[in-house]
């Protein structure tokens, strides 16, 4: 494990400032704020405790405006046999400059009535086109995609989104515009492709929420999982 | 293909190679001006992973490059004099085939050979299944893996064509480009974390002036480094079997883009992404070329020097 000051090009760097960027969706994500990793300036990495701790500038992009902003993270991937998920500290300077306020009451006042439930598939499709209605849904299963890329991150990981398979909206519940979403997750170091269904809310005072996630089996008539040699 | 060699029969001229696990042809363009003489190689393949569609459309563009500039631009028609081009435009036949069946294929990645053992899904990773190091790190066992490296190298019919023609040629060819997606980087060998390329420093030169010139096209930043360093260690790679034989020049190119769209491109990205790449292709054949055909005009140059200084200061002396 690579320890002290990170070479802001190699992947250790690399791969924590992604999951920063995780966490910064799961924070100010929406289905018009969806936000990735420009650059990795500086890093550092050290072990404490059982724990790894790395320390980040970064500039992270919010893609949908282009504005980007400067951001200090602070990374712990818990050590030892548990499976649980990395916590992280971000503040950032700029990045939310960009006014989404009119959009998303918009878009939430034309979802949340119960008279024309939306659903989509394919998001992007083959040719990496979909329809312009589609794209806050697309947003949406990114920032959703997030909480779980977030949690099953650590340092032999990348996650990215590959595609929403496909969405269905439920009945509004306590004012939350609800999903069905089914996603694909790319896992780059396995080179993977992972499936989730995850349960999700969105409503602009609240932001994302992901009440519920289940893993999808890979294939039916695939064997034991992978098991990669390191 | 077939176009290409309709509309340039003195340039172009295919060449099948091999076969697929499906029977399928395995072509290649070869592009140059014809001589007599044996000339220098450059090659390059796309499509080894079947959903790297940007991959083959970059094939396809550089090949249509060069044949429209050849004749106006003096150094690709120089490079096409000294040089022949080999093109692969898709390796991975079968895979890339699968891969446009419909929307659940599209992720598809190896080769479309049946499991063994016992083991019921398909495919190995053909880049895994190189005879450089082969098995050693970066791979899985497990034929439903991403990353199975097969049974043995060079169990796939795929590996052994790329591996029976770089074998052939190898004394020839002064650069070997494979060419991928996702990630917008420039890899240089080896995939192992433990072995260096002799010449790691001429190859990240290189591969920071190509980057350097892919930046001036469209902006975009392209990391340049071994595998080990900026991605992931891997073994059995047709980028390092190239170096292990002895091709000086052997880079990956991970095309657009970072994660956003991933494998799924949309389409007002292609060209762009296929013009940056070209520079940066061309940033790194142009040195390869010139490292070859002016040294030796350079070593040419002094050696006359020396025998006319020489022949003047004897005739010198003798007055």
């Amino acid at each position: 494990m690579t320890t002290g000051v990170l070479n802001p090009s190699h992947y250790p760097a690399r791969r924590a400032a992604t999951v920063v960027q995780h966490y910064l969706n799961t924070r100010y994500g929406s289905p018009y704020r969806w936000i990735f990793l420009s650059k990795v300036h500086s890093g550092s990495a050290e072990d404490v405790a059982e724990m790894r701790k790395y320390q980040l500038e970064l500039t992270m992009q919010e893609t949908i405006s282009n504005v980007s902003g400067q951001c200090s993270a602070e990374l712990l991937f818990p050590g030892g046999e548990g499976q649980s998920a990395p916590q992280v500290q971000a503040s950032c300077e700029g990045l939310l400059q960009s006014n989404t306020t009119a959009q998303e009451e918009a878009f939430y006042q034309q979802h949340r009535a119960s008279n024309n439930m939306v659903s989509g598939t394919d998001i992007p499709d083959s040719y990496g086109h979909m329809e312009p209605n589609m794209k806050p849904f697309w947003h949406l299963g990114g920032v959703a995609s997030s909480f779980i890329m977030l949690r099953e991150s650590n340092e032999s990981t990348l996650y990215n989104m590959a595609q929403v398979a496909n969405f269905t909206q439920l009945e509004t519940e306590k004012d939350q515009l609800r999903f069905n979403y089914h996603v694909l997750l790319h896992e780059m170091i396995s080179q993977e492709i992972i499936h989730w269904k995850l349960l999700v809310t969105w409503s602009p005072e609240q932001g994302v929420k992901v009440l519920q996630s289940e893993l999808q089996p890979k294939c039916h008539d695939c064997e034991a999982p992978p098991n990669t040699t390191n | 293909m077939e176009q290409m060699k309709r509309e340039n029969p003195d340039v172009v001229s295919s060449m099948v190679y091999g076969q697929t696990y499906e029977r399928r042809n395995i072509t290649l363009l070869k592009i140059g001006l014809s001589s007599t003489g044996r000339k220098k190689a450059i090659w390059m393949d796309c499509g080894i992973h079947a959903r790297e569609w940007i991959a083959p459309a970059f094939c396809q563009y550089f090949v249509r490059e060069i044949l429209r500039t050849y004749k106006t631009d003096t150094k690709v028609n120089e490079m096409m004099k000294n040089l022949d081009f080999y093109i692969t435009p898709v390796l991975n036949v079968d895979g890339y085939i699968y891969s446009w069946h419909n929307e659940s294929t599209r992720l598809w990645r190896k080769s479309r050979s049946p499991g063994t053992g016992g083991c019921t899904c398909y495919g190995t990773d053909l880049n895994r299944n190189f005879y450089a190091n082969w098995g050693m790190v970066g791979v899985s066992t497990d034929c439903c893996s991403q990353t199975y490296c097969g049974t043995k190298a060079l169990s796939e019919s795929e590996a052994w064509a790329v591996t029976d023609m770089l074998g052939k040629m190898r004394e020839d060819i002064l650069a070997f480009l494979t060419i991928h997606s996702y990630g917008q980087l420039i890899l240089v060998p080896y995939g192992h974390p433990n072995i260096s390329a002799p010449n790691y420093d001429e190859l990240m030169e290189v591969g920071l002036g190509a980057a350097t010139a892919i930046k001036a096209v469209h902006g975009m930043d392209y990391t340049v480094g071994t595998s080990p360093d900026v991605l992931y260690a891997n073994s059995g790679s047709s980028r390092d079997f190239a170096r292990l034989i002895g091709i000086p020049l052997s880079f990956t190119f991970e095309l657009r883009d970072k994660g956003k769209h991933g494998f799924e491109l949309p389409e007002d990205q292609i060209q762009p992404t296929c013009e940056e790449a070209y520079a940066g292709a061309h940033h790194i054949i142009t040195y390869a070329h010139d490292k070859v055909f002016y040294s030796y005009a350079v070593t040419v140059t002094a050696t006359l020097w020396t025998t006319l200084l020489a022949a003047w200061v004897s005739s010198a002396i003798l007055l």
